[in-house]
């Protein structure tokens, strides 16, 4: 067993926080190890060290014996390591092989590349049609692209993060059995995700980061998840329970909801329809970018649509903007923490009068009463354990993780008749995710409606009853969740039906 | 070597402090083009920021400066506004010149006619020709999407070829003969806005900018359309989000500018300047500019830079007067405090650090 790369005491700090403390382990090669952490562990710190991105306080890197110190990405792609980034950087007005060329030091002619292309994505299952506009691309057809990217330099260390979090079950199979090929053909290959299951399916190591440093090796097919999420978190972790309650009437129907799409890729909602009961949470699944932020924004009232294709307990809302919504109950909360859901360098007071100012009385003669915004901001703070030193501080100072609790926080506390949310745990910590997960249950058991938008199959698994897939803007009918199992979810999300798995 | 630091929070001290250091940046900046000019620099500043206000004249120059921070202020206070929305009204010299037309024009009908009537009837006119120049990029904005920075800015252009028309031909005092300009407004008693306290240069269009000032500051702080346009500023998509109108924001906040415009101009024509002339256009809706960001776009700080401002004009004439400084060095002066400003706004978000960096 040789080691391809050996970290040794890697430390970096920034302004108020160290990212990596001292963090050594060795990825063999051909290995598949997986770099398991929450959000903030130090995962990207440590990868972007690897990929020349950071340069570390102290510590050294030993790649295939030599000493490693890249200043800069194109030094540790010259020494055989690649990358594919969680956020694509790919042009959607351009071809497949012509941002493939974009990224290389010495393109060949675009007609020999395109070869290149096709072959190398016919060797590894990675079906792809060189000649392809992005823009028209899945998420899954984009990572490809990105992969291919990586696999024209021959590379003997692909590091892939989060790779999965744009995939169907099915794309994580053929993204699956690509990697396991390359492991065999020896490349070595360093996992970063916080999806337990999927680490125990492909990777034969791990390391395990908490707050910048390695608190576990282990072997992550003889642990169980379970123990694995203990590691990570450093406590024990409850799963949600749902109170129990019958579903009552209809409060929440939507029916042929169609609008055409923002941007040239966006993705039209073509008659959508769905129901919600009070008491009951419904989820919608989906890859990201089949228009899940569109609806969103349909049913907030950013967006107006066609007379009828909202109603609230019978009330028409189609043509009523956002205020007028929230009065009647129907309350949202975006995928988008900065910027969308809250403005980032406005206080918790003011930005929990942003959507807060109406049901919770802090108008006077069209005058704020500012008194009720900071009280308000405060009752967030308390109920949902948001960790911040007041309510006179910026959103855009609060983690991830706390922001989402005090968005979510302040439309649960409004007591609404309808909750839609998108993504209410992307990018969240364990704890906090649960805990968001929990306050959404507990609103159902109160006799609210909820709509969980996600692209987290496991969540939606967990906490919804019913189950709809949103696929090109189109919906699918509804299935109870307790009959599902993720190959079925697979099918309705649809996204594999062009792309088996090549012969591997 | 230097580098930059984003601030997690905003420093409020620096937040104040910036434009106290433009200031004084400025002053050493300016010092050395004056000396550079073969100048005394500390007499030629001394002429510029203290004589107005203390020195042996400053009976006159005190009145001077009112008269001019008068217009500046409330036609700032109106940009600010629509500043902080994130609607850029660059066009207010233009709603002021046709601000000033309308009313004159309103006035002239009654005349000779003598009514206290008249003057206010000419400020509801002179309001209505600033909101209806402002309707234009707003409008087209709304529909069309057109870019109201543009559109406003070429008003301003349209609006002086109709000051030139309105002075040689059909506001054109009929009893001059063959001169050019209206008939002398500040001389007419129905339409003489005049000075309400002798030698203070307070008239009727301090007033005015002294109750947009407080008005603007309430609405900002206190009522939800203020916090709207803070909203819809800081981030369009969430203001969206919490029920902002777009549409409406844009067709109030340049409305609102235009308005402001107007009545300055309308102020300016009956006043100081007394007829519609081909030179009435004085740049105080350019100026108006540097004066909203001088004061951060914050009607209170607008008050200061306006007077600041002022004082810069009239010591500068004082200057060229005395000292025989070309009245560009002026210019190069005023345009310096603009640019230390922005560049001290820096300081605000991020913090200076001095030592080795790494660049992450």
């Amino acid at each position: 067993m040789t080691t391809l790369l050996q970290l040794d005491g890697l430390t970096k700090a920034y302004p108020g926080v160290v990212a990596n403390d001292d963090v050594s382990f060795a990825i063999r090669a051909g290995g598949v190890h997986a770099l398991l952490g929450e959000n903030g562990a130090g995962k990207s710190t440590l990868v972007k060290t690897i990929y020349g991105l950071v340069k570390p306080d102290s510590g050294s890197m030993t790649l295939k014996g030599a000493p490693f110190a890249p200043a800069e990405p194109r030094a540790a792609r010259a020494a055989g390591v690649a990358m594919v980034f969680q956020h694509f950087s790919l042009f959607e007005a351009l071809s497949v092989a012509e941002n493939v060329a974009l990224g290389m030091e010495n393109p060949p002619r675009l007609r020999d590349l395109a070869a290149r292309i096709r072959e190398v994505s016919e060797t590894y299952g990675l079906p792809l049609d060189p000649g392809r506009r992005v823009g028209d691309l899945s998420a899954g057809e984009r990572q490809r692209v990105e992969i291919i990217r990586c696999l024209l330099q021959d590379p003997s260390l692909l590091i892939m993060d989060e790779p999965t979090s744009v995939l169907t079950p099915q794309e994580v199979e053929i993204l699956f059995a690509t990697l396991r090929k390359l492991s065999a053909e020896g490349t070595s290959i360093l996992y970063i995700s916080h999806k337990l299951e999927e680490i125990r399916a492909l990777c034969d190591a791990a390391t395990i980061l908490r707050g910048g440093r390695v608190v576990g090796e282990v072997d992550p097919r003889t642990t169980s998840a379970a123990e694995l999420a203990e590691r990570m978190v450093g406590t024990k972790l409850t799963a949600p329970k749902a109170v129990a309650g019958d579903a009552g009437e209809v409060v929440l129907a939507v029916a042929e909801l169609s609008l055409p799409p923002v941007s040239q890729f966006g993705t039209p909602l073509q008659e959508v329809g769905f129901t919600v009961r009070a008491g009951e949470v419904l989820g919608i699944g989906g890859v990201a970018g089949n228009g899940q932020d569109e609806l969103l924004a349909a049913l907030s009232g950013e967006r107006l649509s066609k007379v009828g294709s909202i109603t609230l307990d019978g009330t028409d809302l189609s043509r009523r903007g956002p205020t007028m919504r929230r009065a009647a109950g129907l309350l949202t909360g975006p995928e988008e923490r900065l910027g969308h859901a809250a403005v980032p360098e406005m206080t918790l007071a003011e930005n929990a009068a942003l959507t807060g100012a109406t049901r919770k009385e802090m108008l006077a003669n069209g005058f704020l009463v500012w008194g009720r915004a900071r009280s308000f901001a405060d009752e967030i703070i308390a109920a949902f354990d948001v960790r911040t030193p007041g309510n006179h501080v910026a959103a855009q100072a609060l983690s991830g993780g706390n922001l989402q609790k005090f968005v979510i926080g302040r439309e649960v506390l409004q007591a609404p008749r309808v909750l839609i949310v998108n993504q209410p745990t992307w990018g969240v910590d364990a704890l906090a995710a649960a805990a968001i997960r929990q306050a959404l249950l507990d609103l159902a058991g109160q006799g609210a409606a909820i709509v969980v938008i996600s692209q987290d199959l496991d969540e939606l698994l967990e906490i919804s009853d019913r189950f709809v897939a949103l696929n090109g803007g189109r919906l699918s009918g509804d299935v109870p969740t307790a009959t599902l199992t993720m190959e079925k979810i697979g099918l309705m999300l649809g996204g594999a039906h062009d792309m088996e798995v090549a012969h591997v | 070597m230097i580098h930059l630091e984003r601030r997690p929070t905003p420093s409020r001290a620096w937040g104040a402090a910036s434009p106290l250091l433009a200031v004084a940046l400025t002053m050493v900046a300016g010092g050395l083009m004056f000396a550079a000019l073969g100048k005394d620099p500390l007499e030629a500043l001394r002429t510029i920021f203290w004589d107005p206000v203390l020195g042996e004249f400053a009976w006159y120059f005190r009145g001077q400066i009112l008269v001019k921070a008068g217009p500046l202020i409330l036609i700032a206070v109106g940009l600010a506004l629509g500043f902080r929305a994130g609607v850029w009204n660059i066009g207010a010299e233009g709603q002021y010149i046709v601000g000033a037309i309308c009313g004159a024009a309103a006035g002239l009908v009654f005349y000779p006619t003598d009514s206290v009537r008249i003057f206010p009837f000419m400020v509801v006119f002179g309001a209505f020709g600033g909101i209806a120049w402002a309707m234009i990029p707003a409008l087209l904005k709304v529909r069309l999407g057109t870019n109201e920075i543009l559109v406003s800015l070429m008003l301003v252009y349209v609006a002086e070829n109709l000051l030139a028309s309105a002075a040689v031909n059909w506001l054109r005092n009929p009893d001059a003969v063959g001169f050019p300009g209206s008939r002398n407004l500040a001389r007419w008693d129905a339409s003489a806005n005049l000075e309400l306290i002798e030698g203070t240069g307070i008239h009727w269009g301090v007033v005015a900018a002294l109750i947009a000032v407080i008005f603007a500051h309430v609405m900002l702080t206190r009522h939800l359309m203020g916090f709207q346009v803070r909203l819809a500023g800081a981030s369009p998509r969430a203001a969206r989000f919490g029920g902002v109108n777009t549409g409406r924001l844009i067709v109030l906040c340049l409305g609102f500018s235009g308005m402001l415009a107007g009545m300055a101009g309308l102020f300016e024509v009956t006043g100081p300047a007394g007829q519609i002339s081909i030179d009435f256009a004085s740049g105080y809706g350019f100026t108006a500019i540097i004066v909203a960001f001088l004061g951060r776009l914050n009607p209170l700080g607008i008050v200061a830079a306006g007077l600041l401002m002022a004082l810069t004009y009239v010591g500068g004439e004082a200057a060229s007067a005395n000292l025989g400084l070309p009245s560009a060095a002026i210019s190069a002066f005023q345009g310096m405090l603009l640019f230390f400003l922005l560049a001290v706004d820096v300081l605000t978000n991020f913090r200076v650090r001095v030592g080795k960096g790494v660049a992450a």
